[in-house]
């Protein structure tokens, strides 16, 4: 089956004059099947809002190839267009205009007339909690409802493909439960989701498959399972009999072991590594272990290590 | 007609309209005060002492330059503010990711405009008839000037809005090209009365060939041939709507 999205050597440069400011992409490949509940993972500057303007047509690529449905962006940008809906990470709305309008208006821009869109309109708005608010000025909306109706606003042409950038940012945690049951259930109905995120709550909880990005380029991607098994990072706590003083934690130097508190150890294993050996320098120094309580291992760990061998790598090249 | 490229038009052009009502004392007002004191000044007061102008009053003569020059004002200032602020708010993104082929949007910035410029217009053809009458010597050239001189300046205006960086640089232009060339374009006098080098120097002006196309309109006068006029009309506007489509095309000014 055509991918929903098929990203080849993706470059973009942003240019000052003749001179390149930022490399932002630097070749970026991915390929995101339909019905994906895809995210893209990674910090601030990373280029996430890059590759997202692109794919939605408000941003120009330098190098690379991006195909919407089976169709390049190159080749018949409208039709790629009207697959997408984007929910874009600043507000972009005219905030003098009413919910209702701004909603109304944008069905009108994809073809839709008024009569047409409005059992939509009022479904999605409904199922956002913004129908009661359909006459009232944009800008007299909360920061959670203003986002809520950008993603009305993305979704009223029905697109196959929708596109979140930062979704919750600035949302409050009640509200982004409900937002990410929203999004769950559109993606059960079919949708086709990419969101970026440098939340990794988010990702874990909503998505199938991560890509994470850094500095324009994608260092890992697979499924959050597969992730988090890849790297085997695994972190457990050691709890100690003996008090944990700063001479003996001059001992353990070089072991993967951290003080948490007075009588807790945190022990963190890479890929082979095994908590024999730990142990093993526990008991020549002298301190002896009552429990071990597993802590799991978080994306957010593998998201860090991940970023910390990307960017030593760099240095020593 | 219901084909999706219609119904996008047709949203952006009720928008354009709703737009020009609800902020009708910053569209459709002032045009209609200006002009009403160059009535009572140019063409009561001071009109009054001078001769007539190929057989007009110097108030019938300066009418239909007046109502041009609303016209060049109105489709100007339509597009350069309502194109800006869509760029200024990120509003513009909301046409961007849709798939309406760039010269229907074009067409939707262009017919805001043209509409601002006809309704001003016609308003001030409204209050002209307090000071003075009117004949109408051909009808069509008098639509004809006024539409493509209305769609040109809608176009230019969307090429300053994309070139701006600032509220500041939409200004420049009607401040600094728009009036001086519209004033000295032959809405005051016939450049017969002119100079041989000040008359050569005006033929130079592309609005004295609107402003002249229009008042033929009306009293069937020129100081150029009407050949000349709608070529300068109609070349301009085709420069203007090339720049547009190719400044969309390359996404310059519009694309991150
Ligand atoms: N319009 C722009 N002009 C110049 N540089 C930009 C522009 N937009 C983004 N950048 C730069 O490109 C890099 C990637 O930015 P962005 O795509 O916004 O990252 P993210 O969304 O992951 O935070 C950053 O270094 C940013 O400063
Ligand atoms: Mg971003």
């Amino acid at each position: 089956m055509t991918p929903a999205i098929e990203i080849e050597g993706l470059k973009k440069k942003y240019w000052k004059g003749k001179v390149v400011t930022t490399e932002a992409l630097k070749g970026v490949s991915l390929s995101i099947p339909k019905g994906e509940f895809f995210a893209l993972l990674g910090p601030n500057g990373a280029g996430k809002t890059s590759l997202i303007s692109i794919l939605a047509g408000l941003g120009t690529k330098t190098e690379g190839t991006v195909v919407v449905n089976g169709v390049s962006i190159d080749k018949d940008p409208d039709t790629a267009k009207s697959f997408i809906g984007l929910v874009p990470q600043e507000f972009n709305f005219s905030i003098f205009e009413k919910v209702l309008d701004i909603v109304i208006d944008q069905a009108g821009y994809y073809g839709i007339t008024k009569a047409e869109a409005m059992p939509y309109a009022k479904e999605i708005l409904t199922a956002l909690g913004l129908w009661e608010k359909r006459n009232d000025q944009a800008q007299t909306l909360s920061g959670g409802m203003k986002r809520r109706l950008m993603i009305a606003r993305a979704l009223i042409h029905k697109p196959e493909i929708l596109l979140l950038d930062e979704p919750t940012a600035g949302v409050d945690v009640e509200l982004r439960r409900s937002m990410w049951e929203f999004l769950k259930d559109l993606n059960e109905k079919g949708t086709t989701i990419l969101l970026t995120t440098h939340y990794l709550e988010e990702a874990e909880q909503l998505c199938r498959r991560v890509a994470i990005i850094n500095h324009g380029e994608i260092i890992e991607e697979g499924s959050v399972k597969e992730l988090l098994g890849k790297l085997h990072i695994t972190t457990v706590l050691l709890d100690t009999v003996e008090s944990l003083t700063e001479a003996i934690m001059q001992l353990l130097r070089g072991e993967p072991l951290v003080r948490e508190d007075e009588n807790t150890l945190k022990l963190t294993l890479g890929p082979g590594g095994t908590m024999n050996e730990a142990f093993r320098k526990l008991s020549s120094v002298g301190v002896h272990v009552t429990n071990v309580r597993s802590m799991g291992s978080r994306l957010e760990e593998v998201f860090i290590q991940l970023i910390e061998k990307k960017d030593a790598k760099d240095a020593t090249a | 007609m219901k084909s999706p490229t219609f119904v996008g038009y047709k949203t952006m052009v009720r928008k354009e309209l709703v737009r020009i009502f609800r902020i009708w004392s910053q569209t459709l007002l002032p045009p209609v005060i200006t002009m009403s004191l160059y009535f009572v000044v140019f063409g009561g007061f001071i009109g009054s002492q001078l001769a007539p102008i190929a057989g007009y009053s110097y108030m019938q003569y300066i009418v239909p330059g007046l109502v041009m020059m609303t016209i060049i004002t109105s489709s100007y200032m339509n597009t350069v503010s309502t194109f800006y602020f869509a760029k200024w708010q990120h509003t513009i993104d909301e046409i961007l990711v849709s798939p309406m082929p760039s010269w229907v949007v074009i067409a939707g910035y262009v017919t805001g405009g043209v509409l601002r410029a006809f309704l001003t217009g016609f308003l001030v053809v409204i209050v002209s008839l307090l000071f003075t009458h009117l004949v109408i010597s051909n009808i069509f050239i008098l639509f004809a000037a006024a539409f493509l001189t209305s769609i040109l300046f809608a176009l230019a205006g969307i090429v300053n809005a994309i070139y701006a960086k600032s509220f500041d640089a939409i200004s420049i232009v009607p401040n600094f090209v728009l009036t001086p060339l519209t004033y000295l374009g032959g809405v005051f006098y016939s450049i017969s009365l002119l100079p041989p080098l000040f008359r050569h120097i005006s033929l130079a002006n592309p609005i004295l060939y609107m402003v002249n196309a229009f008042r033929y309109g009306f009293l069937g006068v020129s100081d150029v041939s009407m050949v000349h006029c709608f070529a300068v009309m109609g070349g301009f506007t085709l420069v203007m709507l090339i720049w547009v489509l190719v400044l969309f095309k390359k996404g310059a000014g519009l694309k991150k």
